[in-house]
C-alpha cells in the first residue's frame, strides 16, 4: 500500500526530554561516542493509490497545520513509500 | 447566567470546573466534544485533563473537535472562554492564544500549590482581582512549559497580555515565568494552574489563617459573572 511519510522533529533549540533520557541511558551503556539523541515522529498516511502531486500538496498542508505545531516542531521531510 | 463546561474524551476536571461555576452562582451547561452548538451559554470553561490521551500533541486533537470549532468562532465574536491546563493547551493549539506548551524543564509531572501574581485585571476572567495581587492555586502538569518566539514574547509583554506569572519558583521552565495569558480583546484567558480547585474553604490550598482555606480561584468565576452582566 502506498504511504506518504511525514517526519516531524522537535525544534533544534528546544529541549527534547525523551532524547536526553535515551542519550543518558546510552552513555550508561558505554556508548561515549554518541553525543546527543533527538526523538521525533514518523507519521504514515496510507493512500489508495500512488499519491498524486495534489495529494502530496494536501499532505504538506496537513503536516504543517495539524500533524506538527510550528511553535515547537518542524516538518523535516515528506516522502512517498510504495 | 449559563456557563458551558466542556468534556472531551479524557477530560478530568470538568466536574470540579462545574462545581466552581455553581459555587460562583452561575448555572452549568455541560458541553460534549461533539456538540456543534453552544446552547446559548454566556461563557465557556475548557477544563484540564488529558483530552484524547494527549495523542499527537496535548490539546491538538481537541482543537479540531466540533465543540472547539464552535467555541473558536464564538470567542472571535467576544464570548468569554477560560482554558485551564489542558484547556490552555487546547487554546494555543486552536490559535486563540499564541505560543506553545512543552514538557516541563525538569521532566517531572509537578503537583503543588503555586503562588502567582495577577498582572492583568482587564479581562473577563481577572477583573475581580487587584492588579499585582498574589494568589495561590493548585498546579499539576507535565507539559506546562510555555514558549513563544521572540517577536510574540515582545508583543505579549508590550501589550500587557501576560495575565499570570509564577512566583517563588518557576515550576516548568516557562519563558518569562509566564503562567497564563489573555488575548487582545480580554475575553479569552488560558493558564496552566487550576483555579477550579481553590473555590471552597476546606478543599483549597493552605493559607496563613487555616489549612485548606484558600479560595483564590473563585475570583476567576466571579470575574466572568461581572463581565457578562456588564457586557
Amino acid at each position: 500500500m502506498p504511504k506518504i511519510i511525514v517526519e516531524v522533529m522537535p525544534k533544534a533549540d528546544l529541549l527534547d526530554p525523551q532524547g536526553k533520557a535515551v542519550a543518558n541511558a546510552l552513555h550508561r551503556q558505554g556508548h561515549a561516542n554518541i553525543l546527543n539523541v533527538r526523538i521525533g515522529k514518523r507519521i504514515e498516511l496510507h493512500t489508495a493509490g500512488v499519491p498524486t502531486e495534489a495529494e502530496l500538496a494536501e499532505a504538506q498542508k496537513i503536516a504543517d497545520s495539524f500533524l506538527s505545531n510550528g511553535v515547537i516542531e518542524d516538518v523535516v521531510k515528506i516522502h512517498v513509500e510504495n | 447566567m449559563k456557563i458551558g463546561v466542556v468534556t472531551f474524551p479524557g477530560t478530568l476536571d470538568d466536574r470540579d470546573a462545574a462545581r466552581a461555576v455553581r459555587i460562583a452562582g452561575a448555572t452549568v451547561v455541560p458541553l460534549w466534544h461533539a456538540d456543534e452548538n453552544l446552547h446559548k451559554v454566556d461563557a465557556v470553561v475548557l477544563p484540564g485533563g488529558f483530552s484524547y490521551g494527549d495523542y499527537l500533541r496535548c490539546g491538538a486533537i481537541a482543537a479540531q473537535a466540533p465543540v472547539t470549532q464552535a467555541i473558536v468562532k464564538a470567542a472571535n465574536g467576544g464570548l468569554p472562554v477560560l482554558g485551564i491546563c489542558n484547556g490552555f493547551q487546547v487554546l494555543v493549539e486552536s490559535h486563540l492564544l499564541p505560543g506553545g506548551l512543552i514538557r516541563n524543564e525538569a521532566q517531572h509531572f509537578i503537583c503543588r500549590d503555586q503562588k502567582l501574581r495577577v498582572e492583568n485585571v482587564d479581562s473577563a476572567w481577572t477583573n475581580a482581582f487587584e492588579l499585582n495581587q498574589e494568589i495561590t492555586i493548585p498546579l499539576k502538569n507535565g507539559e506546562g512549559g510555555y514558549i513563544a518566539d521572540a517577536e510574540t514574547l515582545k508583543r505579549l509583554e508590550g501589550e500587557g497580555l501576560v495575565a499570570f506569572r509564577y512566583l517563588d519558583g518557576n515550576p516548568n521552565g516557562s519563558v518569562n515565568d509566564i503562567a497564563g495569558l489573555r488575548n487582545e480583546r480580554g475575553n479569552v484567558v488560558g493558564l496552566m494552574p487550576h483555579p477550579e480547585h481553590a473555590v471552597e474553604a476546606g478543599f483549597g490550598p493552605d493559607t496563613a489563617s487555616a489549612m485548606r482555606s484558600g479560595i483564590d480561584g473563585l475570583k476567576f468565576f466571579e470575574s466572568v459573572l461581572k463581565a457578562v452582566v456588564n457586557a
